[in-house]
């Protein structure tokens, strides 16, 4: 658990390229080089990051529509992802999928879902794999304040609890389900409802401190990885940009300085200070952020240049005996 | 060979699954009871016990009333290394997990591009003609058919039940049964040894000449007897049962009705968008220049189903509705032909 500095330059890497990554991703969006919308991860770095790093290379992910940075957290490669935000056939999911249903399954990434809550019970089936086979391997799944008030995830953690399962329930609470905020719709503390399930509930008060939210996942994977069984973990963060990229709502349902409080705590920053704190310098951080910056433009070059997939691709994959596609 | 029901015949393909393969595990509500003999050793069951006793309760796992959760941990599985069988119970209870079945368990391996495979069985039986009520008696298979993703199998014998589990089971794909509780109690010869029945592979009961009988589910044998009746009045039916939906035999039930020139579609699902309209329109879109006659359906109403044994009984096709049906297009003449007859 006891992290080393190349973790966590690494870690400021991850979340340098998911914020690098979306700001791209939005610009492309307005400019109409992504077609449809993107929903970005910008100011939930450190929840996204935190998680993904307390995981190892073959544990399981399941994400929802805020879905480019599960996977970039998880290492994903960046040059796929865009060219499948683009649709193109170098896509990680040729093109078939796009923005909201990334998957990357050489990095456990089993797939990111424009259904709020439904890819909950996934993560737990790939828990209950790890159980039956007798694997070593944890699941995470990653939802909103929204998706908190899905019943599946209620029977995911009854189940998931009365089965022992390692899986562990990430709530992203960014305090906005789209326009409406999560205290007008949501009963108590999201953490607390895993009481009712004799399971851990933990609530990560500072989501835009990497480390606390690192903590907090690394605590649960142990946990699970021991056969302890399932965590309900509530991190509380903020995102910067709208619900989706170019959407306009004709109602301001945020409070005009409640962004600007939260700028003042951009994880990127803060985790920045950090490390120059303990033996970084600023120019070794500088030169970090346009390495970054460096790989994001090679991503959206490898998209730029892989072609559009061939028209016979949308008849592919439907089963895996393709003679019963057509 | 030995004697089987049609739920013996299930247990004896979840039983050779389990031993062939121990990725292959199953899960459901009331699965550890054994509630309907599904889950039981057959005759050795004094001998050997449950599945309980034979694999344990990591392979056969009880679950709570929760079939979304059920469902979604299944294709999570799936996708993760396990076969698993799905016991839902009643079909009605599938409408309770529509989203893990339309939007995960269909759409995850198109989406990601071919990453996913979802070796999944979801079995289900549908209670109908058995006074449980509405919500107990439902056909829903046509609703299914228009999920592309899905596969579905119809078994209306206890061979093919077997012989067509055993190959859902061993398939890469997500399969839905849909087992009719009315042919729980049939008992044929089966196979005691492994054996496949092909999905996509229709399988004819009745070889005939003057008009084709599709029948599906509990219709088969309902068409089976219409036939024999038939012959006694000199008409020569053929009888194909498609077994599985998706995918659909396509090629036999053109070939026949191009033989034949006459269709009589059976099923116990409601009329509309129902397989026998499917059916329909495949077959007049195929072999249009064959037909001598209009294609009749023979189908439950669009109605819910009653309670009272009184009520219920007039809504699912019996053997007098389909030879009334064959009686109506084998005299059938139509205003073409009566004209080209007056001028001869």
């Amino acid at each position: 658990m006891a992290l080393s500095d190349d973790d966590k330059l690494e870690m400021q890497r991850r979340m340098l390229r998911i914020r690098a990554f979306d700001e791209r991703a939005s610009k492309m969006v307005k400019r109409g080089h992504i077609p449809g919308t993107v929903h970005t991860s910008i100011g939930q770095e450190a929840q996204v990051v935190g998680a993904t790093m307390a995981l190892s290379d073959n544990d399981y992910m399941t994400g929802n529509h805020r879905s480019h940075g599960h996977p970039i957290g998880k290492g994903s490669p960046l040059g796929p992802l865009m060219a499948e935000l683009q649709g193109k056939s170098g896509g990680v999911c040729k093109g078939k999928g796009g923005s909201l249903h990334l998957a990357d399954f050489a990095v456990g990434s089993l797939g990111e879902s424009g259904i709020v809550g439904s890819s909950i019970p996934i993560a737990m089936g790939a828990a209950l794999s790890s159980k039956v086979l007798g694997r070593d391997t944890v699941a995470l799944a990653f939802f909103g304040d929204g998706a908190a008030n899905q019943g599946v995830l209620y029977e995911s953690m009854n189940m998931s609890g009365v089965w022992n399962l390692p899986v562990i329930f990430l709530c992203e609470n960014n305090q906005y389900a789209l326009s409406t905020p999560a205290h007008t719709v949501t009963s108590g503390v999201i953490a607390e409802r895993a009481a009712g399930f004799g399971i851990p509930g933990v609530r990560v008060e500072d989501g835009q401190d990497v480390l606390a939210v690192y903590e907090a996942v690394s605590t649960a994977v142990a946990r699970a990885r021991a056969g302890e069984g399932p965590t309900l973990i509530e991190v509380v963060t903020y995102r910067y940009n709208e619900h989706s990229e170019g959407l306009r709502l004709g109602t301001d349902y945020r409070p005009a300085d409640e962004r600007e409080e939260w700028l003042k705590k951009d994880p990127l920053v803060l985790f920045r200070e950090h490390l120059i704190a303990n033996g970084h310098t600023a120019e070794e951080m500088d030169a970090l952020e346009a390495d970054v910056l460096a790989e994001v433009d090679a991503a959206v070059e490898f998209s730029e240049n892989s072609p559009w997939p061939d028209a016979s691709v949308g008849f592919d994959d439907l089963y895996t005996d393709s003679e019963y596609a057509a | 060979m030995s004697v089987m029901s049609f739920l013996g015949a299930i247990g004896a393909a979840q039983k050779e699954a389990m031993d062939a393969d121990e990725r292959v595990i199953i899960i459901g509500e009331d699965v550890e009871a054994n509630v309907y003999g599904t889950t039981g050793g057959g005759k050795t069951r004094q001998e050997t016990g449950d599945f309980v006793q034979m694999y344990g309760r990591n392979r056969i796992r009880n679950t709570p009333i929760s079939e979304e959760g059920i469902v979604g941990a299944a294709a999570g599985a799936a996708m993760t290394g396990l076969r698993p069988i799905v016991d839902l119970s009643y079909s009605s209870f599938l409408y309770m997990a529509m989203d893990q079945l339309v939007n995960q368990v269909a759409k995850n391996r198109y989406m990601f591009g071919g990453q996913a495979s979802m070796p999944v069985v979801f079995r289900s039986a549908m209670f109908y003609g058995l006074n449980t009520g509405a919500h107990h008696s439902d056909r829903p298979y046509p609703m299914f058919m228009n999920v592309p993703g899905l596969k579905i199998m119809v078994p209306s014998t206890p061979s093919d039940a077997k012989g067509l589990l055993r190959t859902a089971i061993d398939m890469d794909d997500p399969v839905l049964t849909f087992e009719a509780c009315i042919l729980w109690a049939l008992k044929e010869e089966v196979d005691d040894n492994e054996f496949w029945v092909p999905f996509g592979v229709a399988r004819t009961h009745r070889e005939g000449t003057d008009v084709t009988i599709v029948a599906i589910s509990s219709s088969v044998p309902e068409a089976i007897a219409a036939a024999a009746e038939l012959e006694a009045e000199g008409i020569s039916a053929e009888v194909i049962d498609p077994r599985t939906l998706v995918p659909l035999d396509k090629d036999a039930i053109l070939e026949s009705v191009a033989k034949t020139g006459r269709l009589v579609v059976v099923e116990p699902a409601h009329r509309t968008c129902g397989a026998a309209g499917e059916i329909s329109a495949i077959v007049s879109e195929g072999v249009f220049d064959a037909l001598t006659a209009p294609i009749v359906r023979v189908t439950a109403p669009d109605m819910q189903i009653p309670f009272s044994p009184a009520l219920e009984k007039q809504m699912y096709p019996t053997k007098d509705d389909i030879t009334a049906a064959v009686r109506r297009v084998t005299s059938f003449t139509s205003r073409n032909a009566a004209l080209a007859n007056a001028h001869n």
